[in-house]
C-alpha cells in the first residue's frame, strides 16, 4: 500500500522539546511525515507520544523546536491554527455532544446556515457525501448516545474531514473497538490515504502497526529512538525498541489440571443503571488452578457482573457461591473477607485513591485490621513498612511509599493494585481488564502474575476485551453475549475467528 | 530568548503554587494594598488607618484578649468547614449548626442545675450532640436521596435561625421585657475568674498586676484553649485514625472507597455530623464564655460563613485555622476602630475587611477549584 508521495513533506517537526517544569516530556524529537503516508507513533505509556501530537495540534507550545507544515514554518498557537492548516485530531476520548445527531455533531462550530437558521438538509447532504467518499458509513440522523463506539469514532473522523483536514492524528484509535470494528477502521485508513490524506496514528499495539503503517517512529522516555520502515522490521524488533529490552509475547505456562470448584455462579441476573437486565441468567464455574477467561464485546454485561461479584451491585436473582458458601448480595467487606480479590476494571476510579499515598493505597481493604490499625488508631509505621516490602517485591517505581498514587505511571499504579490484591492471598482473583492502557513491559508483568496465581492453585477469573490476551493467558474461555454465556471453549482450541463469531452472538454447537 | 522567558514564568508560577505560606502572605499583602486604595478613594489616609488598626489590636493586653475572643468561634467554625472539606463535602451549614449549638447551650445552661464544671461539660456536650444531629440531617439527605449538601445546609441555616428566634420569644426562655433569653447559670460559665474579678481580693490583686487586669477586663474565657484542643483533635482524627482514613478515602474517591469495603453513605453522614458538632461547639462556647444567652437575630450573624473564609485562608488544615481565625478575628475587632478617629463610615471599614478577605480567599478558592478540575480530568482520562 503505497500512496506515499515522497516529494511532499507534509509535517516536519524539528528538535521538538517540551518540558513541564523539571519533567521533559519530549526531548529533541524529530518527525517527518510525507503526503499519503500512515505514520505510527509507538511508545510506552508516558513516553511522550500524545504530548508530541498535542504540540502539533496546538494544544501545547513546544519549549523549543520548530514545526514545518508543507515546508512552511508554522507557529501553531492553538488548535484553530492547526485546523486552518488542515490538521485534524481524533482524541482517545471522543468529544461529541451525546444528545445531538451525527450530522449536528459534525457541523458543530461551522454550521451551514440559511438566514439565521441552520440548513440541516444541506448539512445532512454534505455528511452523506463525505461519508460515501471515504467509506465512513454513518446515519446522519442517529443520535450519538444511540450509536456504538466504533460509529462515534467515525463521526469524529468525519468531523475532522468536514473541517478540511488533510493530516489526521488518531490517538489510540483501536483501544475501544471490537476486532471487527478495528478491521473496518483499517479499511477506512487505507481509503483515506488513497485520497491523499496523511495519517499519524498513536498506538502501542504492534500488530496494528504491522497491518497499516508505512513508517513507525519509536519514542522512549521522551526521546526519539528510531524511525523505521514497517515492512522491513518485525514486531519483536519494534517491541524491544519501545521498551528498551527484549520482551517476549508468548506467555509461558505449563499445563495444569484444574481442581475443585471455587466460584459458582447460577442463573445470575443483574440490572444495569438503566434498569435493564445486563447480566441475564448467567451461569459459570471457576475452578482452583485454572484461569477462566471471559471474552466479549464491551457492554455485554461484564462490568455489571464484576460489580455484582464485588458486592457493589444488587443481584436480582440467581446465586453466587464462593467455596460452597452463599455470597449472593453480601456486603463488599464480607466478600473481600471470603478470599476473593478483585483487580478492578477502572484502576483510577475503583482501584486507587489517587490522592492517597502509595502506602495508604496498599491497605485500602485492610486499613482497619492489625497490624495496620489498633482500636481505630492507624499505625503508619506498620503501613509504610508493609508498603515498602510490596514496592520492593513487585518492583513499583519510583521506590517511594510516601508519594501520591497519582504521580505513578499507569503500569506502576496497576502494580500497586496487583501487589495489594495478590498479597491478600485470595482463593479467587478476579482481574477485570488488568492490562488496559498498559504498555508491553507492564502487560508481560501482569500476565506473569496471573499465571503465578494459577500455578499456586488459585482460581483466576480474567475478564478482558483483548482477544489475544484471553487466548494467550486463559485455560478456558467463556464468551459472554448480552448477559449470557454463549459458549465455553478450551484456549488451546480457540482462534480469533471462532471467538469473534461467538462474541457477536453466533454461539457454538447450539450451547 | 522567548523560551527562556517562558521557562521562568513557569517556574515562578510553580513556586507560588507549591508554597502555601508564600501564597497566603502575598494574598494578605495584596488585600491590604487594595484595601488601602479603597480607603484612599473614600478620602482617608490608609497609613493612618492601618496604624490605628494595628494599635487597636496589639497596643494593650485587653485588645489582644478581645482579638482572641473574636477569633475563637471563627477558628472552630473554620474547623467545621475544614473537616467537611477534607472529606469531600462543602459545609455551608456551619451557620445553622452554630445557631443550634448556641440555642441548646442556652436552654441546658439555664434550666439544668448541676455542680460547677460538670454543668459546663454537660452544656457543651448537649450543644454538640444537637448540632451534630442538625449537620447529620444534611448528611442523611445526601446519602439517602442525593440532595447536594450545599442546598440542604443553606435551607437548614434558615430553619435554624427562625427556630431559634421562635424559641427565644417563648415565655419560658424569654427574659421579660427584652428580645433575649435568660442567661445561663454561673455553673455553666467558662469565663475566666468571672466572680473573683469583682471581689475585693480580686480587685486588689489585679490592681497590682495591670497587664493581667487589662486582659481580664474582657469576657476572657476558656474557649480559645478549647478551640486549640479541637484543632488538635480534628488533625488527629483526620490523619491518624481509621475513621479519618475512611472519611478521606470517601472524599477523594468514593468509588475506590466503596470498592475497599468502606460504607460511603455512612461516611457522609458521619462526616456531616462531626462538622455539625464542631460548629455547634462554637455556638456553645460563645454562649458559655461571652454572651451568656441568645437574642432574637434579625439575620445571620455570619460566624458560619466567616468560617468558610477562615478555612480557606487556613488552607483547610487544622492548624492553619488557628492562625486564619486570629487574623480574621483581629480584623473584625480592630477594623471598626478606624471609624471614630477618622470618621470613616462603618461601611468603608467593612469594605476594607471584605477586600482583604477576598484577596486571600478567592485565589485559594480558585486554586482549589483548579485542583479539583485537574483531578476530574485525570479521572476522565483513565476511563
Amino acid at each position: 500500500m503505497s500512496n506515499i508521495d515522497f516529494n511532499h513533506k507534509v509535517v516536519e517537526m524539528k528538535d521538538i522539546t517540551k518540558k513541564f517544569g523539571n519533567f521533559t516530556a519530549n526531548d529533541h524529537i524529530n518527525l517527518t511525515v510525507h503526503k499519503g503516508e500512515v505514520h505510527a507513533l509507538l511508545g510506552e505509556n508516558g513516553a511522550g507520544k500524545t504530548t508530541l501530537m498535542n504540540v502539533l495540534y496546538g494544544l501545547y507550545h513546544p519549549t523549543s523546536g520548530d514545526i514545518y507544515i508543507r515546508g512552511e514554518k508554522t507557529n501553531i498557537n492553538d488548535p484553530n491554527v492547526a485546523i486552518k492548516k488542515g490538521i485534524g485530531m481524533v482524541h482517545q476520548h471522543f468529544m461529541l455532544v451525546e444528545p445531538f445527531t451525527v450530522a449536528e455533531n459534525i457541523i458543530l462550530g461551522m454550521e451551514t446556515t440559511k438566514g439565521v437558521t441552520i440548513d440541516m438538509q444541506k448539512a445532512i447532504a454534505d455528511v452523506k457525501e463525505l461519508s460515501e467518499k471515504y467509506g465512513l458509513y454513518v446515519d446522519p440522523d442517529a443520535k450519538i448516545q444511540d450509536i456504538s463506539v466504533g460509529m462515534q469514532q467515525r463521526v469524529e473522523i468525519l468531523k475532522a474531514l468536514y473541517r478540511g483536514a488533510e493530516i489526521l492524528i488518531l490517538d489510540e484509535p483501536t483501544a475501544v473497538l471490537t476486532p471487527q470494528e478495528i478491521e473496518d477502521l483499517m479499511g477506512i485508513i487505507s481509503n483515506l490515504t488513497e485520497e491523499g490524506k496523511t495519517i499519524i496514528i498513536i498506538t502501542h499495539k504492534l500488530k496494528e502497526i504491522k497491518m497499516i503503517a508505512d513508517y513507525c517512529t519509536i519514542i522512549r522516555r521522551g526521546k526519539h529512538i528510531d524511525t523505521v520502515k514497517v515492512s522491513e522490521t518485525s514486531e519483536d524488533d519494534l517491541a524491544s525498541k519501545m521498551v528498551g529490552r527484549e520482551v517476549s509475547f508468548k506467555v509461558d505456562k505449563e499445563h495444569k489440571e484444574k481442581g475443585e470448584t471455587t466460584l459458582k455462579i447460577e442463573n445470575l441476573v443483574v440490572k444495569d443503571n438503566r434498569g435493564i437486565n445486563a447480566v441475564d441468567g448467567l451461569s459459570l464455574e471457576i475452578h482452583a488452578g485454572e484461569i477462566l477467561g471471559l471474552a466479549g464485546v464491551d457492554g455485554n454485561g461484564q462490568s455489571e457482573l464484576i460489580d455484582a461479584l464485588n458486592g457493589l451491585r444488587q443481584v436480582e436473582s440467581g446465586k453466587v457461591y464462593m467455596n460452597g458458601k452463599d455470597m449472593t448480595n453480601k456486603s463488599t467487606k464480607e466478600i473481600l473477607n471470603s478470599k476473593i480479590s478483585i483487580i478492578p476494571e477502572d484502576r483510577q476510579r475503583r482501584g486507587l485513591v489517587l490522592d492517597f499515598t502509595v502506602a495508604e493505597n496498599m491497605v485500602l481493604e485492610n486499613y482497619h485490621k492489625k497490624p495496620f490499625a489498633k482500636r481505630g488508631i492507624l499505625s503508619y509505621e506498620n503501613i509504610e513498612k508493609f508498603a515498602k516490602d510490596l514496592i520492593k517485591k513487585f518492583d513499583v517505581r519510583p521506590e517511594n511509599e510516601k508519594i501520591k498514587a497519582r504521580s505513578l505511571s499507569g503500569g506502576n499504579q496497576q502494580k500497586v493494585i496487583i501487589a495489594r490484591e495478590v498479597t491478600n492471598d485470595p482463593d479467587l482473583l478476579i482481574a477485570a481488564q488488568p492490562t488496559r492502557g498498559l504498555d508491553v513491559g507492564a502487560i508481560e508483568y501482569v500476565h506473569k502474575s496471573l499465571i503465578e496465581q494459577r500455578d499456586k492453585g488459585k482460581a483466576v477469573f480474567l475478564v478482558s476485551l483483548e482477544l489475544d490476551e484471553v487466548i494467550n493467558v486463559a485455560d478456558r474461555i467463556a464468551v459472554i453475549y448480552e448477559g449470557k454465556i454463549v459458549g465455553i471453549i478450551n484456549a488451546k482450541d480457540a482462534d480469533e475467528k471462532t471467538l469473534g463469531l461467538m462474541m457477536a452472538g453466533g454461539g457454538t454447537d447450539g450451547k | 530568548m522567548e523560551n527562556k522567558k517562558k521557562k521562568n514564568k513557569y517556574s515562578v508560577k510553580q513556586r507560588l503554587l507549591s508554597s502555601n505560606l508564600t501564597f497566603t502572605i502575598v494574598s494578605v499583602i495584596i488585600g491590604l494594598i487594595i484595601g488601602a486604595i479603597v480607603l484612599l478613594i473614600a478620602g482617608f489616609n490608609p497609613i493612618t488607618a492601618y496604624s490605628i488598626i494595628i494599635n487597636g489590636i496589639f497596643s494593650r493586653t485587653k485588645y489582644i484578649s478581645y482579638m482572641i475572643i473574636y477569633a475563637t468561634p471563627l477558628i472552630i467554625t473554620g474547623l467545621s468547614v475544614t473537616f467537611a472539606f477534607r472529606t469531600g463535602l462543602f459545609n455551608i451549614g456551619a451557620e445553622g449548626q452554630y445557631i443550634v449549638g448556641a440555642l441548646v447551650a442556652t436552654i441546658v445552661g439555664y434550666f439544668l442545675e448541676l455542680p460547677i464544671g460538670l454543668h459546663a461539660i454537660v452544656v457543651f456536650l448537649a450543644a454538640i450532640i444537637a448540632a451534630a444531629v442538625w449537620g447529620g440531617i444534611a448528611g442523611f439527605l445526601k446519602a439517602k436521596f442525593g440532595v447536594h449538601e450545599v442546598i440542604a445546609t443553606i435551607m437548614l441555616n434558615w430553619i435554624a435561625l427562625y427556630f431559634s428566634n421562635y424559641m427565644v420569644m417563648k415565655p419560658f426562655l424569654r427574659r421579660p421585657e427584652s428580645d433575649s433569653s435568660y442567661e445561663i447559670l454561673d455553673t455553666a460559665s467558662i469565663t475566666i475568674l468571672e466572680d473573683w474579678k469583682y471581689t475585693d481580693a480580686g480587685r486588689e490583686w489585679l490592681s497590682q498586676h495591670p497587664y493581667i487586669k487589662d486582659f481580664l477586663a474582657t469576657p476572657a474565657n476558656l474557649g480559645f484553649v478549647i478551640a486549640i484542643l479541637l484543632a488538635v483533635l480534628v488533625w488527629y482524627i483526620l490523619n491518624k485514625t481509621t475513621l479519618g482514613y475512611e472519611l478521606r478515602a470517601v472524599g477523594y474517591n468514593k468509588h475506590a472507597a466503596e470498592y475497599g469495603g468502606i460504607k460511603v453513605k455512612k461516611s457522609i453522614i458521619t462526616s456531616m455530623m462531626i462538622a455539625g458538632g464542631l460548629a455547634g461547639s462554637a455556638g456553645a462556647l460563645q454562649v458559655m464564655g461571652v454572651t451568656k444567652g441568645i437574642s432574637v437575630l434579625p439575620g445571620m450573624e455570619g460566624y458560619g460563613f466567616d468560617g468558610i473564609a477562615v478555612a480557606l485562608i487556613g488552607g483547610t488544615t487544622a492548624f492553619g485555622n488557628i492562625f486564619a481565625g486570629l487574623l480574621f478575628g483581629g480584623l473584625k475587632y480592630g477594623g471598626p476602630k478606624i471609624q471614630p478617629p477618622l470618621g470613616a463610615p462603618s461601611e468603608v471599614v467593612n469594605i476594607v475587611i471584605g477586600t482583604i478577605v477576598f484577596f486571600i480567599a478567592v485565589p485559594k478558592f480558585m486554586r482549589m477549584i483548579f485542583n479539583i478540575n485537574t483531578r476530574k480530568r485525570g479521572e476522565k482520562n483513565a476511563r
